[in-house]
């Protein structure tokens, strides 16, 4: 019954933000245009590093593609809902609305994550699984049960991991009012999920998978989808992805332990 | 004593928001850490060789880079999104009608932000250095001078081209979106991921005509000791800010006669 409330106030969210995003039409052309340059520039890129060189870290440039058109759907995912759910946090927190989504009977982290929907996104994700349906062609991957069961357990487990590193981030709105900077601070730090994490040096390699872990969003999956993946690596993904859900429920539990209000 | 009365507002504008940047070092620091990517790229290109194939040695390419990281944080420039806040929350009709340019306000911000920024820069400067030592080199002065020059060239360049997009907020309201379509070849094609000597033929034979290598490329050769024309920069980087001021001066006109004052 508390799963139906949910679902029923979702589609209240969908229709509300999605009927206000319509209203400025050419800003999702506009998008989409961007979207589809910033796809053509990072395999732009991406052809200057294999130039030269048949392999990068161990991958080919058809492997590398794949990386590619994940990062393109994950961060299609991060502009439909992370993006302008959470960098909304900021402004709840600055000025003091906050209030109103805590004195809702209903959670306010699912509130808070879930409220706002960006329709250009989804430009994004179709063009994300083009690329990837195209690179699936070219590396002549065998699409078979366990396959796309374990493709779909890894992506998931990314989301997950992605949505918990932004939720954390803007939870420390809390105590440190404007954080918006420390978003900029971890887009650019995702940046590096678009390459094999075996293309850079081995002190990076580990920040990148212990600290924050960028290696497990993109370059796991990636794994997967060549035959190339381990099992303990998978259910690494799916034990980080664990600890971090539960933590950021935690961390947003515990924070809202300080939240003051603003001006009163 | 025209001349006088605009060095007087000017100081006076540096002045207050050099005082309003400083409330803000941390999130400026933030700022700073946001702008790491060349260092992520220039890891990528020495892990892997790839600069043996465009003749660069190591040492000469992660000066490139640090250079390009130097560049591009005193080259940052956000007038749109400033300018669309404030013309959407209404402020910009005070704005209109003090004796000076709204633009002027906005400039004055930007280099006071790039002081309070440079501490910052300075000390992400020396810890790269403790991680590659072999790279440090002391630039002689002409070319240090020449290299602030350009700089300054390449924020002028982006500062117009912003503001030309920002007085689309006139016609649009939401001119971001804009500007983040525009950021992505700036992003691509200035050499910030990538060196443009690496670039392919097909695209050598175009960007040089273009702004955009002359944004981060030429005054990061440039500093750094790296090959470069150094007149026929200076002179493309003054041409190309004779183009776009006169197109700025003619959008404002034309923008300020359609204002209609919004949010009062």
């Amino acid at each position: 019954m508390n799963l139906r409330k949910y679902l029923k106030v979702y589609k209240k969210f969908l229709h509300t933000s999605l009927a206000s995003e319509l209203e400025y039409k050419t800003n999702i052309l506009v998008d989409l245009i961007t979207a589809i340059l910033s796809l053509v520039g990072s395999i732009f890129l991406l052809s200057i590093f294999f130039q030269n060189n048949g392999y990068i870290g161990g991958w080919k440039f058809e492997q590398a593609l794949i990386i590619q058109a994940i990062y393109t759907i994950l961060n299609g995912i991060t502009n439909t809902w992370f993006n302008p759910n959470l960098t909304e946090i900021v402004k709840h927190i600055r000025e003091g609305t906050l209030d109103f989504v805590l004195l809702k009977p209903i959670d306010s982290q699912f509130f808070i994550s879930l409220k706002k929907i960006n329709p250009s996104g989804f430009l994004e994700i179709m063009l994300g699984f083009l690329l990837l349906f195209f690179c699936i062609r070219i590396n002549q991957i065998n699409l078979n049960l366990s396959f796309l069961t374990l493709s779909f357990i890894t992506i998931s487990c990314s989301i997950c991991i992605l949505y918990s590193l932004w939720f954390f981030i803007s939870t420390t709105t809390i105590w440190f009012v404007k954080t918006w900077n420390a978003i900029e601070v971890l887009r650019s730090f995702l940046y590096i999920g678009r390459f094999p994490l075996s293309s850079f040096s081995f002190t990076l390699r580990i920040f990148f998978s212990v600290f924050i872990p960028i290696a497990f969003i993109t370059t796991i999956p990636s794994e997967v989808f060549l035959g190339l993946s381990v099992f303990w690596k998978i259910l690494l993904e799916i034990i980080v992805a664990t600890i971090f859900l539960i933590n950021s429920r935690k961390f947003w539990l515990f924070a809202l332990k300080f939240y003051s209000s603003a001006s009163s | 004593m025209i001349s006088n009365l605009i060095n007087r507002k000017i100081f006076t504008l540096l002045k207050v928001q050099y005082s309003n940047m400083l409330e803000y070092r941390v999130e400026i620091a933030l700022w700073a850490i946001s702008g790491i990517i060349p260092f992520f790229m220039l890891n990528i290109w020495t892990n892997n060789n790839l600069n043996e194939s465009i003749n660069i040695s190591d040492t000469l390419l992660s000066r490139y880079f640090l250079c390009a990281f130097f560049v591009r944080q005193f080259s940052v420039v956000w007038v749109v999104f400033s300018f669309e806040e404030d013309s959407l929350m209404g402020k910009v009709s005070p704005y209109l009608i003090q004796p000076l340019n709204p633009f002027f306000r906005y400039f004055a911000q930007h280099l006071a932000e790039q002081i309070t920024r440079f501490p910052f820069a300075l000390i992400i400067a020396f810890f790269f250095f403790i991680f590659n030592p072999e790279s440090i080199w002391i630039p002689n002065l002409g070319i240090l001078l020449l290299s602030i020059v350009s700089t300054f060239l390449s924020f002028l360049i982006q500062f117009l081209i912003q503001s030309i997009v920002a007085c689309l907020c006139f016609w649009t309201e939401k001119a971001s979106s804009i500007e983040r379509l525009l950021f992505i070849p700036t992003l691509f094609l200035s050499g910030l991921l990538a060196p443009v000597v690496s670039f392919p033929a097909y695209v050598k034979s175009w960007i040089y005509l273009t702004p955009f290598p002359y944004l981060i490329d030429f005054p990061a050769n440039l500093l750094s000791g790296n090959e470069t024309n150094i007149s026929g920069g200076l002179i493309m980087q003054i041409l190309w800010i004779l183009i776009l001021f006169p197109l700025f001066k003619k959008i404002w006109s034309e923008g300020t006669k359609k204002y209609t004052a919004m949010g009062s």
